[in-house]
């Protein structure tokens, strides 16, 4: 048969449907009645005729559904009409889909909005040709921790290792644009000629840079981003070659970078110049060339992973060559470290991001668990449904299909407000994210993960949504037909108590995590972090302008600056201070200890330059010796430094401080300073990393100015409140130079412990959204058993049984299914609390309070749960219970 | 009168083109036709009938148009087309030859194997 006559016949028949009904019926009546009227001729009485035709005929529905089978016109036709009749059994039932939808947006939102944000971090290589090739090296500290690696360190294993095709090293850079419109301050990167190379992204316009201009002294050369010379110089093509200004020196652009250039190494940096390092003095250790303060990325060879270079940079570290001197600080006695670059930067967010990952999965479990009970429920309340359709005729494909249409309804349902969901989930995680999250611009809706959790919801739901089809199309009519009771089988009753189990488990898994994770958090802002952060507002002041470059004029600006704040009303204290607790700042020196008068041992430490009256601003204790004063502050020949406890007891045991002898690392020609007191420990880093040591000298006693420093205001009352009157004062000074990053103490506080706060929130949002579905489950099932039995229980009070003793029995029935899950629970919390033990701080992942706390939760919602079908169950009227069937 | 037999599955459709094919007929007529030719030995599911005819028309084999029954009723009546005389022709044949190989097979005897 041609195609077009088919077409022509479907289309026919489906625009003509109900004239071929019409005339289909006509056609039938047609055939019994003269079946009937040859009966009759042959004697048999009319009425009997009739239903002798009938009878003889057979099943006229079926053979109608046969024959419009025939047409061929059925697929799309009773598609439609199973949508029109899904729409209604869902409308019919707006409770069951609300929750339906709900738990399965939930489940599939929640995983694809976290997914989404694991995945580029953890998951996917980083945008980088060949980014498995790509590795991290540090050099380690005494104690094995990370620590930047010294220009010469770099120099001496870009030219032993034979690993690494290439090595790079890189700091932060920022500088100031002047142009056409105001200055503005830019993020960027000093970094070797290499940079590029390594990462194996060339400029998109001119060219890289050129190694032979990576020299001290070297030409000034910028490369700039796609948007920061979209933004600032409006695409012109024209730019390379041209000289642009950058904090008051003439900088030549030589390249721009692809638009779609990430790097990950510096997501803010918008413009890139040459380190232009000495490559000479080796041995003039006290230099910025010897300071452990760069960053070091390097290309593997093709083939060789991070564990064959590992033994290799052991090997470098373990033997110094008479060509490349060492000295104390940068001895890689500790050995060199290398990761890949991807371990490298998810490394601190790692543990976090698994445990979420481990969460969310727990909660995808429990809607599927709640959904396959909802629809096993709903299963048992449509059997008599499917039965009589089963016996007007329904064929099993039928049912089927109808069934499949319904449960594709409520995935397609729910799959949007999963989608909705991971929408406002995704945006909602990039706001809450910590600011050490690597690739954060990367995060987007992830489209497999959606898929993925849609399509395992929707099988759950195609798989047991068609139980009751198949029963209905099994089973004879008769026997399921004149039932007509909603009783759910044992079977199906067990499988239902063993899934509120299995939630009940579940959610136990997710309390405890979150209990724990909000323990951790309780405890880490007890700790004190040495000073006092209320009413305290800080600031970074940044000088602009070669006028700068001498340190006297520098100083100048910041002691005028201080007067102008102190003289704010409100202002109760302000001093300057180089790098800021808790504010991320890390700048570490090696500190060489006198020991009897000779060269002693070598520690790294924080170095603080403040101004006089820092310590009584910050309020952090004086232990001995004396402070600041404003004598020490002038040019002296004994410089004045303090040091904190801790560095006190391990640097000088059973000895008085005061008096001793240390001396600065990266500073070259300098002499002994000389401690003057001790102060209390503050915590730099963050208040769960104990590492405080720390030297403090004077903004004037240090070997150059200050460029940008911190300002720190106590006042009285709202610190927040003053900012504007601050700004004033400091501009009063001069208006021309920025202000940056201000905020409260207190909001530093809470931003150091935002990892462990990002990973709380989610657990909490994830624990609780368990809890309900755990709870809902209970009462699901526990109301779904009283509604069945109704009759015994209206048996049980006729024959006596108090309110008390029924209200007993469901009540037990659900605690029993509770203590079941919380039982199984206990026992996986205790062991899935492993996964999290890294993010936990001054709390035992066994700890006992958290797990009888959640227990104690948890046994109070099922209770809840119970008690309402419970108490439906005591107040059932015998004589109505007894009539009900 | 013997026994009658129950079709055999998939002969229905080749019945029907072959009653159609001495002349138009309503269902019930097709039905008579098949019985009145098979002397009724032949026992056919009456609710079978329709979905054969509905299938039959829709390739193409059989066409159908109302007309009037002999007892001036509106009735609805099939005539063969030609592709549906075609298809009659090759499925006797296949039957034929099916039923002499099965025939030759059943009555071997032992001294021809």
């Amino acid at each position: 048969m041609r195609l077009w006559s088919r077409i022509r016949a479907w289309t026919d028949a489906t625009l003509r449907r109900a004239r071929m009904e019409r005339e289909m019926d006509a056609e039938l009546r047609f055939h019994l009645d003269a079946y009937a009227e040859d009966l009759e001729r042959q004697g048999v009485p009319r009425e009997q005729a009739l239903r002798r035709a009938r009878v003889e005929f057979g099943g006229i529905e079926r053979a109608k559904e046969e024959c419009r089978d025939a047409r061929g016109v059925r697929l799309l036709e009773t598609l439609w009409q199973d949508i029109r009749y899904g729409v209604r059994s869902i409308l019919h039932a707006p409770g069951f889909t609300a929750v339906t939808v709900l738990t399965l947006g939930l489940g599939v939102g929640a995983t694809t909005a976290i997914f989404s944000a694991v995945n580029p971090i953890l998951f996917e290589s980083l945008p980088y040709p060949h980014a498995g090739r790509l590795a991290a090296v540090w050099d380690s500290a005494a104690d094995g921790s990370r620590s930047h690696v010294a220009f010469h360190t770099y120099r001496e294993v870009a030219e032993r290792s034979r690993a690494f095709d290439s090595i790079a090293v890189m700091k932060l850079w920022q500088p100031t644009l002047v142009g056409a419109s105001e200055p503005e301050r830019l993020d960027g990167q000093f970094v070797s000629a290499s940079y590029f190379h390594v990462l194996g992204v060339p400029p998109l316009l001119g060219r890289d840079f050129d190694a032979s201009d990576d020299r001290l002294d070297g030409p000034h050369v910028v490369i700039l981003s796609d948007a920061l010379w979209k933004r600032r110089f409006g695409g012109d093509p024209t730019l390379i070659g041209r000289r642009i200004t950058l904090d008051d020196d003439s900088y030549a652009v030589i390249g721009v970078m692809p638009s779609g250039f990430e790097n990950v190494l510096a997501p803010s940096a918008e413009l890139w110049t040459l380190l232009q390092y000495d490559a000479e003095h080796v041995t003039a250790f006290r230099t910025r060339e010897w300071g452990n303060h760069l960053r070091m990325v390097g290309r593997l060879r093709p083939a060789v992973s991070t564990d064959q270079a590992r033994p290799e940079l052991a090997a470098i570290a373990r033997t110094p060559l008479q060509k490349f001197p060492r000295p104390p600080w940068a001895s890689h006695r500790a050995g060199l470290l290398v990761d890949t670059l991807q371990d490298d930067l998810s490394r601190a967010v790692k543990p976090a991001l698994l445990a979420l990952l481990g969460a969310v999965l727990l909660v995808l479990a429990i809607a599927c668990v709640n959904v396959t009970n909802l629809l096993l429920a709903r299963g048992v309340r449509r059997r008599d449904e499917f039965a009589l359709r089963a016996a007007l005729g329904a064929g099993r494909g039928r049912l089927i299909r109808q069934l499949i249409t319904e449960n594709l309804l409520l995935a397609a349902l729910g799959g949007a407000a999963g989608l909705w969901l991971a929408v406002l989930g995704v945006r909602g995680l990039v706001l809450l994210s910590p600011a050490d999250l690597p690739r954060v611009g990367a995060i987007d809706i992830d489209g497999p993960v959606f898929a993925f959790g849609l399509g395992i919801t929707t099988m759950i739901g195609l798989a047991v949504g068609l139980l009751p089809a198949l029963r209905a199309s099994r089973n004879e009519p008769r026997l399921t037909l004149p039932d007509g009771s909603q009783r759910a089988t044992p079977g199906q009753r067990r499988t239902r108590s063993a899934l509120v189990v299995v939630e009940v488990a579940l959610a136990l898994v997710l309390l405890v995590g979150s209990g724990l994770l909000l323990r951790s958090l309780d405890r880490l802002f007890a700790v004190a972090p040495g000073f006092e952060a209320q009413e305290l507002l800080v600031m970074q002041v940044q000088t602009y302008g070669r006028r700068f470059d001498d340190d006297g004029t520098c100083n100048r600006f910041f002691a005028q600056a201080l007067d102008a704040v102190r003289n704010v009303p409100g202002v109760t204290a302000a001093a300057f201070t180089s790098q800021l607790p808790l504010s991320g700042d890390a700048d570490l020196y090696g500190v060489e200890f006198e020991k009897d008068g000779s060269d002693g041992h070598v520690r790294g430490a924080f170095r603080y330059g403040v101004s006089p009256g820092y310590f009584e601003t910050m309020g952090i204790p004086l232990r001995r010796g004396r402070l600041f004063a404003e004598g020490d502050a002038a040019e002296a020949s004994v410089r004045a430094v303090l040091i904190n406890e801790t560095l006190a007891r391990l640097e000088f045991p059973g000895k008085d401080p005061i008096g001793q002898r240390i001396r600065f690392g990266g500073a070259p020609d300098r002499p002994w300073d000389v401690v003057v007191g001790v102060v209390g420990d503050v915590k730099q880093t963050s208040l769960a990393v104990s590492q405080s040591d720390a030297v403090y000298v004077t903004t004037a006693g240090w070997l150059w100015a200050d460029g940008t420093q911190w300002l720190v205001v106590r006042s009285r009352g709202d610190a927040a409140a003053l900012t504007p009157a601050i700004r004033r004062a400091i501009w009063s000074v001069d208006k021309d130079q920025p202000i940056a990053r201000t905020s409260t103490m207190v909001r530093l506080l809470a931003a150091s412990a935002a990892e462990r706060r990002f990973a709380l929130v989610l657990f909490e949002a994830f624990a609780l959204t368990a809890l309900v579905l755990a709870a809902a489950g209970i009462y699901g099932v526990l109301s779904g058993s009283v509604a069945e039995r109704t009759r015994e229980i209206g048996v049980r009070s006729a024959l006596g049984a108090s309110r008390r003793s029924i209200l007993q029995l469901v009540v037990r029935q659900g605690m029993r299914l509770t203590g079941l899950g919380v039982a199984i629970g206990l026992a996986a919390a205790v062991a899935c609390s492993q996964a999290i033990a890294t993010l936990l701080f001054g709390v035992s992942r066994l700890d006992p309070a958290t797990y009888l706390g959640v227990l104690a939760l948890l046994t109070g919602v099922s209770l809840v749960a119970c008690w309402v079908p419970a108490r439906r169950a005591s107040r059932v009227d015998p004589v109505v219970a007894l009539r009900h069937e | 009168m013997d026994r009658p037999v129950e079709l055999l599955q998939g002969t229905l459709d080749m019945l029907i083109l072959k009653a159609v094919s001495l002349g138009p007929l309503h269902g019930y007529g097709v039905l008579l036709r098949i019985q009145q030719i098979s002397k009724d030995r032949l026992e056919i599911q009456q609710g079978s009938l329709y979905p054969a005819l509905y299938r039959l028309e829709q390739q193409g084999w059989i066409a159908s148009e109302w007309g009037q029954s002999e007892n001036k009723r509106k009735a609805k009546y099939y005539r063969l087309t030609p592709a549906g005389r075609r298809r009659l022709q090759t499925e006797a044949d296949n039957w034929n030859r099916m039923a002499n190989v099965i025939a030759g097979i059943l009555d071997t005897t032992p001294e021809e194997v």
